[in-house]
């Protein structure tokens, strides 16, 4: 790992203006990717802007009927909240999944989700639930966040600041995790909503999607079986050496007929 | 260079380092706790756990500098005196341990699992086992003693 200046600012207009005065920063949220990283030299920053700090960034809280998580709340406060498990039981049970133990004790939503990490948890329950990104500068809707491997509608200098999550009807979520990493090689959210159903995939495309097929069948009919008539083909998902695009395809309809079946 | 404090099982501890100075770095180099391993280095082994304001986090995933003020708990630090920690003594007593190099870690991670949840199951106890990797016993003994652990904590 290169060496670099460490800033733990307190305020996010703090952030905003190391940010801008630091030519090559980066901001670290639990450092879950971000360190492995570094230690890999595969990013050397000049400084690092470390979000640990600041107090209005972490929390759950009720809100609109939904609940609005900071962004520097930790998997395992998500899972651990009676707020989340009593409003979005699948967002609770998803964040108790990711990684290990460790992982879940620093790892936060916000770092997750700025991230988007081809096959990371949290942006299929953003993306299923239709969530809206809070961040320094506005509010960004899951539909429009989510651009492609690690790439967001996040500008420069834009920092996510919490999460707010609509209460669904119905929620549920499952994943096929890679045996090592808890990573899933195909993981399925769906919700069934006012406005209708959702069904988020991560794990299988360069970020995490929204499938039409599996909302329109679960649209008609939110079972198992509906999800599991769904027949995708491969093109344009992945391959590689834990899983081929075709598998993965398969994947698609038994996560999804389960996260169905486990939908509370 | 930055200048870092914290408390290192219940002692002040200080030391200017790096930037990218890690936790484990720290930890075993300035401050000679060497019970804490480094076992693969890349965060997946589980073998630098200790806890940070009493939860199990990975200290080769860590920065000193993200450390600073925090109250840190090596494994050095869980035995009363000559008193083995409850959960050590179920690691000797079920024999969940081999070489011992994954020990420190798995005690650790062993102690924050039933901190937060005082009667684990064995898929309990599994589950929350899965970022701590031994290569010599094959779980089954670890498991044992964490339940045994986790029995005598009450007591």
């Amino acid at each position: 790992m290169h060496d670099f200046g460490y800033h733990r600012p307190a305020s996010v207009a703090d952030v905003a203006g190391l940010l801008a005065s630091k030519g090559e920063a980066k901001v670290v949220a639990g450092g879950m990717t971000l360190i492995p990283t570094l230690k890999q030299r595969l990013a050397s920053p000049s400084d690092l802007v470390d979000l640990a700090g600041i107090a209005e960034l972490k929390g759950v809280k009720a809100e609109g009927g939904g609940i609005t998580i900071g962004a520097m709340t930790t998997h395992a406060e998500v899972h651990r909240s009676a707020e989340v498990q009593k409003t979005i039981p699948a967002l609770a049970q998803l964040a108790g999944g990711i990684g290990d133990p460790q992982v879940r004790n620093r790892g936060t939503i916000g770092g997750s989700v700025a991230n988007s990490d081809p096959a990371a948890d949290y942006p299929a329950a953003v993306l299923g639930l239709g969530a809206t990104i809070r961040t320094n500068k506005r509010e960004i809707k899951a539909d429009d966040f989510f651009k492609g491997m690690f790439e967001t509608a996040l500008q420069d200098g834009e920092i996510i600041t919490a999460i707010h999550f609509p209460k669904p009807e119905k929620a549920g979520y499952s994943k096929f995790p890679n045996p090592a990493s808890r990573y899933a090689i195909v993981g399925v959210f769906v919700a069934r909503t006012a406005g209708g159903v959702r069904a988020a995939v991560t794990g299988a495309g360069p970020c995490a999607f929204r499938s039409k097929e599996l909302e329109s069948a679960l649209g008609g009919s939110f079972t198992p079986e509906a999800a599991k008539a769904v027949k995708l083909g491969a093109d344009g998902f992945n391959t590689d050496l834990h899983a081929t695009a075709a598998y993965r395809a398969h994947l698609i309809s038994v996560m999804a007929a389960r996260a169905v079946a486990a939908a509370s | 260079m930055p200048t870092v404090e914290m408390t290192v099982n219940g002692k002040r501890a200080s030391a200017q380092v790096e930037g990218r100075t890690l936790l484990v770095q720290f930890l075993r180099e300035k401050l000679g706790l060497t019970g804490t391993h480094i076992g693969c280095d890349t965060s997946q082994c589980g073998a630098c756990v200790v806890h940070v304001d009493g939860r199990a986090v990975k200290s080769c995933t860590l920065l000193a500098v993200q450390a600073n003020g925090a109250s840190v708990t090596t494994i050095e630090g869980v035995a009363n005196g000559e008193t083995l920690h409850p959960m050590q003594e179920a690691f000797r007593d079920n024999h969940g341990l081999q070489c011992g190099f994954c020990t420190p870690g798995m005690v650790m991670t062993a102690i924050d699992l039933v901190t937060n949840n005082a009667s684990p199951s064995e898929e309990e106890i599994r589950h929350g086992l899965e970022g701590n990797i031994c290569r010599c016993t094959g779980y089954h003994n670890i498991v044992k003693a964490v339940k045994a652990g986790a029995a005598a904590m009450k007591g």
